[in-house]
């Protein structure tokens, strides 16, 4: 293949060896006196061979191929992009957190207990809830969590509620998650600014209501400030109300998801409480409940006596287990640590600060990029390429433009009902000089668009690739490795 | 927008070919447009009975996804299995090579609740200004 | 407070307000109705700095009797093998772990390209067609097998060994009661699954028998027969593995699986009290199409340079919605590129050598233990890197004493199984040298 990174397989040379391992030092028996020989495999897997400096190489060269936080600006809408602590990177691996077992007797952890404990008790309080799970190990595991919560209270009242309200503005976790639950999902049309439509709303609700699932910031970054209006409907018509906690991160000490009348809440650890996106995972997705839902939390739930902490599985009224073990404990201690840093003060002023980035953004685009809300926004905001589109310029040559200017593109295509969107979060820990930097790209480009849209049209030219041929993947996928 | 005239048209964008008590159906320029580059079609068996509205197959592209629903009810008798190594088909001849399905009428008068070629066009104009 | 994340001096906040047109930030969240706002701090402890944080974490992380300086014989799911260094190196490289999601390939071409060779590798020691970028963990892997195998068998009704892991077997559990799946169970006899049972429940309405080899006491089934068993009745297998296990024994693609799944913890990912870990999930090609999570798919750039994109995008959640395979959206994609380091750094011929020191070393350890008065055999069956024994003592009394002697004894089976009380589930990994093998003996001689 001309002109790329090789793959690990391709350096691959027959005998080389990354990892010395110790001889084995009790008495060898032959493997197939201990298991049948039917049952062993014939020959070797084709894993491999290499140094370790081949090792490092090859995985440094990715890297260098592969943009975080920590290379640059990467203002990707909806998912919180904001500066991972290095010091809680070394805390998870603190042998008394990273080396612990999960079956460990709980005498043993009182530590790692008493942390999940106590990041329980933290997200109660900045939710306004009345008790959470670490368990959910991501936003839509939190999701499936909390319908699977709220079925089974309405089952348990023995009503068969199985209709999902979801704004079209939705993320499209929302109706998979309650598919997932074994529920309908009835999806409503919004208003043009993402707000609810409440005579649409009031006509759906009903005795078949499960829950009403809503984002507040809502998926284009708006506050809803129907939300009374909302809640009074929906729990007049014994249904519950669901928080997509996806945009939590602008709103920390100014208004609480229970205050607001949410029944479940889910939070994305991962993107609020600054533990790293890692590509794509891990991340962790706790839920909040009010009073009534707390009998059907999954299991195991921590619990303190005042004395000793613990791990109680016999709740009869649970949906059960959803984890093979508690959730993903190596995130939570990044997450709790985080929010010991902060501290209360600290929490409120980066909802403040994400919140005034977000709006100074769009106050400098809304010049030459079109802004299809006029007026505040929350922690991200939405532009269009409106104005560029007579140039034949889409959001996605935009998006590939930037790339050029060093920088990772917005959340583009989203939310759906805006046509050509970007949605551009600049979280919290951006400073003005990045923001002032980035608005100049962006205002070089609508300049490109009208001089020179070619190259916004060729690009990226920089990159390790050119724009890279999508159909021919799907139509023919090539998902692995063959000789 | 190619709307060829001897075709019936659902409001579901699917398109329909009578021959005797048989029906060739497809979907049509438009949809194939919208969708964009398919990469995929999954095809109902042979023998399945579907019933008019039901879907009955599922054609993929890049980054959307679409439903197809059977513009008529009866037997599915044939599917074009040419769409398993070349999909792009439904591009290229929406009306021709990119066929997906022959239904056996069950009820030969149901393609009158079909829309001709200048009523679908009504249809698609419509929609643009609404 | 941490003022070392948050740039902004008190004069720049201000003159970005000026640039906005507001006086202050309040302004900003006018569209917050002042009824529902909280108007005082969060009732949270106060910020501490990093130097006080650190302190802190430790204190709290020296409450717990860590495997650096415990002996661990303990597995039944999460297992202390040996992390190469090399693993931890590559993950902690900021333009990994600080990245999300690669919906922009040009600048994600690294870690698309490491997903995809960890795919490759998951296809290998499985022996699968395709294999997904990972998802939650072993235990809902096995949960989404299972309802990916009723999708495209139209069926809803599982079978589960009993030798499946507790643990995944109740997470089904969670996930049928919404979906009226119903799962009939098969009994074990001599610690591997009771194939006369299996042939009486199995049935043309079984949409997936599911397995485990090795199995919950570390048993190796025979996957093949079982394999054949339910596909006679037109359902599916799904084989769930031990990743370490298949450096000797048969991909359980040889043997029939339709769908492998499993826990990729011992694959270079630290145990840390349960997550995040990893599940992987291979299947055959005819199943590529109704997977759920993510797929990296190889391609050409417009240059016709190789590069590699997120594909068969349609499966999934943000363009499906409703139909979606799955409502999977982020996973465990940094633990994928730890299983993908692991398998690169211990290599061919290191896979074989861990797999074989585990078997090796589970196999003395069982044999000295098995010399011991208090010590008796339960099964006779082969096993890999676990296996029962039945104690004359209360399982949790004998590992109480062990802790004190700086051991970590083995799983109580009575837990589970009401039947073994006084089982208990040990596991010997290659970390264990024959020093520790003959302390524990050592110790349970003590005791028992």
């Amino acid at each position: 293949m001309k002109n790329c990174k090789s793959l690990i397989f391709e350096i691959s040379k027959p005998g080389r060896l990354a990892l010395d391992l110790p001889p084995c030092d009790v008495p060898d028996c032959a493997i197939d006196s201990l298991i049948p020989s039917q049952f062993l495999r014939n020959s070797p897997a084709e894993l491999p061979e290499v140094s370790q400096l081949d090792l490092m190489r090859h995985y440094t060269k990715l890297s260098n191929r592969n943009f975080g936080v920590d290379s640059g600006f990467y203002p990707l809408g909806s998912c919180t992009m904001k500066y991972n602590p290095k010091v809680n990177e070394d805390i998870a691996q603190y042998a008394g957190f990273a080396e612990i077992h999960p079956l460990q007797d709980a005498k043993t952890v009182q530590g790692a207990l008493e942390l999940l404990y106590n990041t329980e008790q933290y997200l109660t309080e900045i939710a306004g809830m009345d008790a959470v799970t670490m368990q959910p190990v991501a936003g839509s595991h939190g999701e499936l969590t909390g319908l699977k919560i709220i079925r089974a209270y309405h089952r348990a009242k023995g009503e068969a509620r199985t209709k999902v309200i979801v704004p079209d503005s939705a993320h499209g976790t929302n109706p998979a998650s309650a598919t997932v639950c074994g529920l309908e999902t009835v999806e409503i049309k919004s208003n043009e600014d993402g707000s609810i439509n409440l005579d649409i709303l009031r006509g759906v609700v009903g005795e078949d209501t499960a829950a009403l699932m809503l984002t507040n910031p809502s998926t284009l970054g708006l506050f809803e400030n129907q939300i009374e209006e909302i809640a009074k409907i929906v729990h007049d018509a014994g249904g519950l109300l669901y928080y997509d906690g996806a945009n939590t991160n602008a709103i920390m000490g100014i208004v609480r998801p229970g205050d607001m009348g949410f029944d479940v809440v889910h939070f994305n650890l991962h993107k609020t409480f600054s533990t790293p996106h890692g590509g794509g995972g891990p991340g962790a997705g706790p839920i909040g409940v009010k009073k009534e839902l707390i009998p059907f939390l999954p299991i195991p739930v921590v619990t303190f006596d005042g004395n000793q902490f613990g791990l109680d599985e016999n709740r009869p009224q649970s949906i059960g287990k959803i984890h093979s073990f508690y959730g993903n404990f190596g995130i939570i201690v990044r997450a709790y640590a985080y929010i010991r840093s902060m501290g209360p003060d600290g929490l409120r002023q980066v909802s403040e600060d994400a919140v005034l980035n977000a709006n100074y953004c769009l106050s400098q685009l809304k010049e030459v990029y079109y802004a299809p809300f006029d007026r505040f926004c929350m922690h991200e905001c939405v532009v269009t390429a409106k104005k560029q589109k007579p140039y034949g310029i889409k959001t996605l040559d935009i998006a590939k433009r930037l790339l050029d200017y060093g920088y990772h593109p917005p959340t583009i295509y989203f939310p759906m009902i805006v046509e050509e969107a970007m949605m551009i979060e600049p979280t919290e820990t951006e400073s003005k000089e990045t923001l002032d930097q980035f608005i100049d790209a962006m205002k070089a480009i609508a300049q490109e668009a009208t001089m020179n849209p070619e190259i916004i049209l060729n690009a990226p030219q920089h990159m390790a690739v050119r724009r890279l041929d999508e159909t021919a993947a799907a139509r023919k996928p090539i998902v692995k490795w063959k000789v | 927008m190619n709307i060829p005239k001897e075709l019936r048209y659902s409001k579901n964008h699917e398109w329909v070919r009578v021959e005797g008590e048989k029906v060739i159906v497809g979907i049509d320029d438009y949809a194939q447009s919208q969708l964009g580059d398919v990469v995929f079609v999954e095809l109902p068996e042979i023998g399945s009975i579907v019933t008019c509205g039901d879907s009955f197959s599922v054609v993929e592209s890049v980054k959307a996804v679409s439903d197809i629903y059977a513009p008529v009810s009866g037997e599915i008798i044939e599917v074009n299995e040419v769409l398993g190594d070349t999909p792009e088909c439904i591009n290229e001849d929406p009306y021709g090579q990119g066929w997906i399905v022959v239904i056996q009428l069950k009820d030969a008068s149901e393609v009158n609740n079909l829309m001709d070629s200048a009523a679908y066009q009504t249809m698609l104009e419509e929609g643009e200004n609404s | 407070m941490a003022w070392s994340y948050l740039p902004h001096t008190d004069m720049e906040r201000r003159s970005m307000l000026d640039a906005i047109g507001v006086d202050s930030v309040n302004s900003l969240f006018e569209d917050i109705p002042e009824k529902v706002r909280i108007n005082k701090p969060l009732n949270l402890p106060h910020a501490l700095s990093e130097q006080e944080l650190a302190k802190e974490m430790r204190k709290m992380a020296s409450a717990n009797a860590n495997l650096q300086d415990n002996l661990c014989f303990l597995g039944a799911g999460a297992y202390d093998h040996y992390i190469p260094s090399v693993v931890n190196h590559v993950i902690h490289r900021s333009e990994f772990y600080t990245a999300y999601t690669q919906y922009q390939p040009e600048i994600s071409q690294g870690y698309l390209q490491a997903l995809w060779e960890y795919q490759s590798m998951i296809c290998e020691i499985t022996g699968m067609d395709v294999a997904n970028a990972s998802m939650y963990d072993g235990g809902t892997a096995v949960t989404e097998a299972a309802m990916m195998a009723c999708a495209v068998s139209n069926r809803k009704e599982i079978i589960m060994a009993q030798t499946v892991h507790p643990h995944y077997q109740e997470i089904f559990k969670t996930y049928a009661v919404d979906r009226e799946y119903t799962l009939k169970n098969v009994n074990f006899a001599n610690g591997i699954m009771d194939i006369a049972h299996l042939e009486e429940v199995v049935s043309k309405s079984t949409g997936a028998v599911i397995i485990q080899s090795p199995n919950f006491f570390g048993s190796i089934e025979d996957i093949k027969k079982i394999a054949e068993i339910a596909h006679a009745q037109g359902a599916y297998l799904i084989a769930v593995v031990d990743p370490i296990s298949l450096g000797i024994l048969a991909s359980p693609g040889s043997l029939g699986a339709d769908i492998v799944v499993g826990e990729g913890q011992s694959m270079g990912i630290p145990i840390s009290f349960g997550g995040p870990y990893l599940g992987f999930f291979a299947a055959t090609e005819k199943l590529m199409r109704k997977m759920p999570g993510r797929i990296i798919g190889q391609t050409t750039d417009q240059e016709g340079k190789r590069g590699f994109v997120l594909t068969l995008q349609a499966r999934e959640q943000h363009i499906r919605r409703d139909k979606a395979t799955s409502n999977i959206c982020s996973n465990e994609a940094l633990c994928a590129l730890s299983a993908a380091v692991y398998l690169a750094a211990v290599g061919k011929e290191g896979y074989r050598q861990v797999a074989t020191q585990c078997l090796q070393k589970a196999q003395y350890a069982y044999g000295e233990l098995t010399k011991l008065a208090g010590c008796e055999k339960v099964f006779t069956v082969p096993f890999f890197k676990e296996f029962v024994i039945r104690l004359t003592k209360p399982v949790a009394e004998v590992n109480a004493f062990l802790l004190g002697e700086g051991i970590i004894g083995g799983q109580d089976l009575g837990k589970y199984y009401p039947n073994m009380k006084d089982c208990v589930l040990l596991c010997v990994t290659e970390k264990r040298s024959k020093a520790d093998i003959d302390k524990l003996v050592s110790r349970m001689g003590a005791i028992l």
